[in-house]
Order: structure tokens, then sequence, then C-alpha cells
């Protein structure tokens, strides 16, 4: 099967790497499949280029170009993929040069492509499940005057985002990283007609880049200590080209920026207001590939943060923090694409928290982000069905016994529902389940981690049972509370066509299977081994059935609350006052607010001020002078009365000064 | 008699003419103001050549002569000129100068 030319080019060869750590430079390769790896991000970027060029005249046909091109890199993507796992498992890192992209003195940069299992595991995860949100948005966006401008920025959005996971250097990641931050300010904002959007889209693109400035610095600290950008060289044992304090500097600016693009606390604001973009983009991009983004940073400098234990320790707070963060904002929620954004930033949470434990959670916190981007997409596009059939309505206390109408949105919503939750055999069950056990398992020692943020971990899963469960019931169950023609107009729930449905059920099918096939036998875990390194599985503080048995004890009783909250008994139709909590998790808990009082009003004050100064003391400098100038003159002209004798008196009376002068001076 | 009194009558002449020359707005009289200094001026270069026993005094007193005939022969003509122009020699109405 090795008919392609391996060519070993200078670089470490993969077979020389030991397992036991990051593989810091793979084998550099070129030929057969590997030469058309280029095309997984050349086909949706010159479906986007042609989408945007063309403009209106691709009108008809342009939403199934974009189709093609992202089921075109799909296919690439598949065949990298086949033709990678024929290979031994130490020999699954390679290298595509494409080219000296900077030359600089000292400074010599390739780009390339990095295809390894971790980035080949992002490539099939997001043009699988950017494929079928394709063609989901060809029934959905039918309507929109613009669907072809949609389906531009679809496409732009999966060749960035193919960007960023295949870069092999953290220059090439950042165009991508980039490019994907246009592509939600974009698609965000994609009705920027109605101000509130534009204004999410901003906000959005603000937080990032506030968490882009963290990855500039971290490169600027990379070339200051290492003199490259390149993974091969900056992860290859980073602790012995700098200091401790420098690589914890390093990895605290690689997670600010994950924070920003994985609305991770305290860049976390943005992604509530993201929800103003079309479903299928919330989807796409703010719940299964975008947002976990940060992840895949922190995963992928895993070499970094090994070597700097204090920078690890903060990676798991921030992960423990937003993870309930999250959690308790998604309970007060109404809006079912806001609460579906919370439990977004809380799953993240949970996968940051992973990454931050080492190589021991690297792995899970990517194959739960895999089967996240499954279920969370999937039960997304089923509230983008909700919504479709009841003319765009987003409030929860406005749905309810909705299963019988739409059946094929229950049905799949419903798997999605029970792999969030973690109940066996669902995918979730697998993933989330493995990072609460991880988190049981003490670091160097330090056993208050583990039950700290195992105890975190755990109450998470509670609190995510409750809220998901309230989510799904509010919606399907319980009575109607449809809009009547008192309210305005009256709603006809309806099942969305098949163009729709299909990739909900699809993505229903993995939220159902992929964890148990994925886990058995350790399989994903294994195939991530040459990127994660193998780690000896420590024992957790509590024996791991027991584990198992706690973590589904507290979903069951999150679960059974809130069916008896919002099944049995009657949701009301307007929300109740609530607990200071509830009040102040329906505001995010005051993240707005906070923001505004700590950055934002400083800010406006801070320029306020300077426009002051401005005008008092530069221009007032300025115009001080004129002034001065003009009533000196003024004064001067009185001087001057166009009379001959004043002019000849004055002469006089100077020449006879002068002579006084003249005269005291010589005697 | 003695050469003081030749200059004290001379300040007083130059005096004389001073403030007719800075009180008077007749054009005419202002001018025969402007000779009377003139002409004080020239008693006193006159007195000084005396008390030095020199005579550069008296020869820069015909300079002062002559050019005072110049100065009236452009000066009345510029004063005919403002008057056929104005019909006036008060030299307050010439004051083009002030905007």
């Amino acid at each position: 099967m090795h008919t392609l030319t391996s060519v070993v080019d200078g670089l470490v060869p993969a077979a020389t790497l030991a397992t036991d750590t990051l593989s810091p430079a793979g084998e550099t390769v070129s030929g057969g499949i590997f030469s058309v790896a280029p095309l997984l991000v050349g086909l949706p970027l010159a479906s986007a280029a042609i989408l945007l060029l063309l403009g209106r005249r691709a009108d008809t046909w342009g939403h199934w170009l974009g189709v093609l091109a992202s089921a075109g890199a799909f296919v690439v993507g598949l065949l990298t993929f086949l033709r990678i796992l024929d290979r031994p498992a130490d020999e699954r890192v390679l290298d595509v040069h494409l080219g000296t992209w900077i030359d600089a003195g000292a400074f010599h940069l390739d780009a390339g492509m990095r295809l390894d299992p971790l980035s080949l595991t992002f490539v099939l995860l997001v043009t699988f499940v950017g494929t079928l949100i394709h063609v989901y948005s060809v029934a959905y966006m039918e309507h929109d005057a613009d669907r072809r401008r949609f389906f531009a920025y679809l496409n732009l959005f999966v060749a960035a985002m193919l960007v960023l996971v295949l870069a092999n250097s953290f220059l090439l990641l950042f165009v991508g990283w980039e490019g994907v931050g246009l592509a939600s300010y974009l698609l965000i904002g994609f009705w920027n007609h109605h101000m509130p959007y534009a204004v999410a889209a901003k906000k959005a693109f603000v937080a990032n880049r506030v968490g882009d400035l963290g990855l500039l610095i971290a490169m600027g600290l990379m070339f200051a200590h290492f003199g490259a950008l390149d993974f091969a060289t900056v992860l290859d044992d980073p602790a012995a080209h700098a200091s401790e304090g420098t690589l914890t500097a390093i990895g605290l600016m690689l997670l600010l920026a994950a924070c920003g693009k994985s609305a991770q606390f305290p860049l976390q604001s943005w992604l509530g207001d993201a929800m103003a973009g079309p479903t299928p983009v919330s989807a796409l991009i703010h719940a299964a590939t975008m947002v976990t983004a940060g992840v895949y940073l922190i995963v992928r400098s895993g070499a970094v943060f090994e070597a700097a234990p204090d920078a690890q320790l903060v990676v798991v707070i921030i992960g423990a923090i937003t993870l309930l963060f999250g959690a308790i904002v998604g309970c007060a929620k109404d809006d079912i694409k806001k609460a579906l954004a919370a439990s977004t930033m809380s799953q993240i949470g949970y996968m940051v928290l992973a990454a931050g434990l080492g190589p021991v959670g690297y792995a899970f916190a990517i194959f739960h982000l895999v089967t996240h981007g499954f279920f969370k997409a999937g039960m997304f596009l089923g509230a983008g069905s909700v919504m479709h059939g009841m003319d765009d309505q987003v409030d929860m206390r406005r749905f309810g016994g909705l299963a019988r109408y739409m059946k094929i949105t229950w049905i799949t919503f419903m798997m999605g529902w029970l792999a969030i939750l973690g109940i066996p055999p669902f995918a979730g069950f697998f993933s989330k389940d493995k990072i609460i056990e991880a988190a049981f398992i003490p670091t160097d020692g330090a056993q208050w981690r583990a039950w700290v943020f195992g105890t975190v971990a755990l109450l998470g899963a509670g609190i995510t049972a409750f809220y998901m469960s309230r989510l799904f019931f509010m919606t399907f169950e319980g009575e109607r509370r449809w809009t009547t023609k008192r309210d305005g107009s009256e709603q006809h729930p309806h099942e969305s066509p098949a163009l729709m449905t299909w990739p909900m059920i699809i993505l229903a099918v993995g939220s159902v299977g992929l964890g148990l096939v994925l886990s058995l036998g350790g399989r994903f875990v294994g195939w991530l081994e040459p990127v994660t390194g193998h780690a000896e599985h420590g024992e957790p503080v509590l024996p791991e059935w027991l584990l198992i048995a706690l973590t589904l004890a507290v979903v069951v009783v999150g679960l059974v609350v809130a069916w008896r909250r919002y099944a049995v008994s009657t949701v009301p139709v307007v929300p109740p006052l609530g607990t200071a909590l509830t009040r102040a998790a329906r505001v995010d808990l005051y993240q707005d607010a906070v923001n505004d009082a700590v950055l934002v009003e400083p800010g406006q004050h801070l320029t306020r001020s300077l426009v002051y100064a401005d005008h008092a003391v530069v221009d007032g400098g300025v115009k001080g002078l004129a002034h001065s100038t003009v009533g000196l003159g003024s004064l001067l002209r009185r001087a001057q009365t166009g009379y001959v004798r004043t002019y000849a008196a004055t002469m006089l009376g100077g020449l006879v000064v002068l002579l006084v002068v003249v005269l005291v001076v010589q005697s | 008699m003695t050469l003081t009194h030749y200059l004290v009558l001379s300040g007083i002449l130059f005096s004389v003419g001073a403030a007719t020359v800075l009180l008077r707005r007749n054009a005419i009289i202002a001018f025969m103001g402007v000779e009377l200094m003139l002409n004080a001026t020239n008693l006193s270069l006159v007195t000084f050549s005396r008390m030095h026993g020199e005579l550069t005094g008296q020869v820069l007193a015909f300079f002062v002569m002559v050019v005072a005939a110049a100065e009236v022969v452009v000066g009345l003509a510029i004063i005919v000129a403002i008057f056929r122009t104005r019909r006036s020699a008060s030299i307050d109405d010439v004051n083009l100068l002030k905007s």
C-alpha cells in the first residue's frame, strides 16, 4: 500500500520518535494523495471566491457549488485519512511542504501542512459536519435573497478552519485563526440590516481580537526565545530552549487566545450574542468547530504547557470556571439558541479542563470535542428546525408539546439530548465521563486538585442534565404554549423538509453510536497517541465504578428535577421573577455589566478625556496663539490714526526720548 | 548778549515751529512751521560754528537752506495737488493711510 514516495528531508524521521512525548517533527512527504492535500483548503476557498466574485449571477446554483466544495474537501480529507491509517502508528505524523513563505535574514519559515491524527480528526469533523450543515442550509436559507453570499461565507469559514488545523507553524495557524474570526463575524452579522445583529457581530469580533492579541504575544515570545514559529522547532522539547517562566508566559498567552476563540471565562460574553447569526452558523461555527479551536491550540501546544505546570493549572481553573458558568447561565435562558450557546460554553469548559490535565486529558478533550461536535450541531440544527416550523420563534416558553408535530426533529433532538447527558450508551457517556474521571486523577500527587476539579466536573454534569432536560421538555413535552391569534399570529408547527431532516438524522446517528465505536478498545485514544503521547493512566481518588455511578446519579437527579418542573407542571408563558441566581443567570451572571464597568466605560472615559485634552491643550494652544496675535494687532492698530500730525508727534517724541537717552548715557 | 541767547532763541523758534506743525490743520501753516524749525536749526548751526571758530556749521547751514528750498518746491506742489483734488488744504483730510 505504500506507493507514495516518502522523502525524509533532514527532519527527524517519525520512526525514531518516542511515543511517550509529543511528536514535534514529522516526516516530509510528497506525492500520491498528499499532493492533492492542499485541495482541502483550495476547494472551499475557490468556491467562496467564485460565489463572491460572480455575485447575483450565481444566485440560482451558488448554494450547490458551496455544498459540492465542502463535500469535495471531505472526500479529500477521507482519502488522506485512509492513507495515513495504512501507515504504522509511529509514522503517522507527516509534513507536506508547500514552499518557502518567509525568508528574512536569520528567520526562515516554510508554509506547509501538518497531517497527523490530530489535524485529520479536525479535518474530518469540520468537513463532515460542515457538509451536512451546508446541505441543511440549502433548505433553511431558501427564502433568503442572499443565500449565495451565505454559502460563500460558509465556504470561506471551512477553508479558514482547515488552514487553522492543517498549519505546520503558529504563524500559518494564525492566518486560519483570523480567517475563522472573519467568517464568524460575517456570518453573525449576516442579517446586518438588523442593528442588534450587527452589534453582536462587532462584539464577537472585538472579544476575539483580545484573544488574538494573546496569540500574537505568544508568537513574539516564541520568536524571541526559539527564533522560529514552526511546530517542529518550538514544540521539540521547549524546556531546553526557554526557561519555565518564559514558557509559562507563552502558555498563558496561548490560553488567552484560546479563551477568546472558545468563549472561555473571562472572554465568554460574545458567544450568547453570536446566536444572532442564522442557526446553521450557530451549529457549525459556534458549536461544532470554530469555538473548539482554542482546545485544538492548547492540545497542539501541549509540549509548552507540559513544561509550564503553572500555566497548565490556570488552564484547568479556567475550564472549571467556564463549565460551571455556562451551565448556570444555561439553566435560566429562555431563548433556545442562547441556552444551547451556554451549553456549548460549558462543554468547551470540559474540554479545556481536560486539555489542562496534560497528556492524560488531551485525547479525552479531543474525543469530547468530536462527539460534542456531532450532538451539539445536531441539537442546533434541531433548534433551527423548530424555529423553521414556528415562524422563527426562539422563546422556549412559547414552545411545548412539539413532539407530536415534528417527529423527526423530536427523535433526533432526543438523541443529542441523551448524548450530552451522558446516558450510556450514547456518545457523551464515553467522552464526558472520561473527562470527569480524568479530573479525579491527582496531578503531580496533588490530591486537592483531584477533589476540587473532579467535584466541579461532576457537579457540572448534574447541572448540564438539568438545563438540557429543561430545554428538551420545554420544547417538545408538556402542554402547548404557542402564540395564538391573540398574541399576534397563530403558529402551525410542521416538520422541516428532507434536506433539513437528513443532516439531523445523520448527526443523531453519530450522537448515538460515535462514542461507543470510537472508544472500543481505546481506538480513538490510540489513534491520537502519535500526537498526544502515551500517558499512563493514573488512579483516580475514587474507584472508577463509583465515579460512573455518581455521575449517572447526578445526571438522573438533574433530569428528574427538570421533568417535574418543566414537563409535569405548567410552564408559565411569562417568566416568573425567580431567585437572585436565576435573575443573574438570565443576564449572563452580569458578565456584560462587569465588562462595561471594568473595560468599556473606563475606555470611553479615557477617549472622552483624550478628546477633551485635544480640544483644550493642543487646539487651545494653536488657537490661543492666533487669538493673542489678533489681539495684539488690534491693540497696535489704535496707534495708527491716519493723521499725519500724530505721526509727526510720534516722531518728535521719539527723537526727544532718544536725545535724552543719549545725553543721560554720555553724562 | 552772549552766544547762549542765540541758542535759547533757536530752541524757542524750534519749539514754536514744532507746535505749529503738530497743532495747526492748515497745510500751508504747518509747512511754515517746518520752515521755522529748519531755520531754528540753521541758527544753532551758525551759533555753534561761531562758538568753535569753525566753518563746518555755516557750510552745513547752506546745505540745509538748499534742501529747504527744494523741499518747499516739492511740498508746495503736493499741497497744491491735494487742494486741487480735495478742495481743502486741511491735513486732517489726508487720512488715506487709515483704513
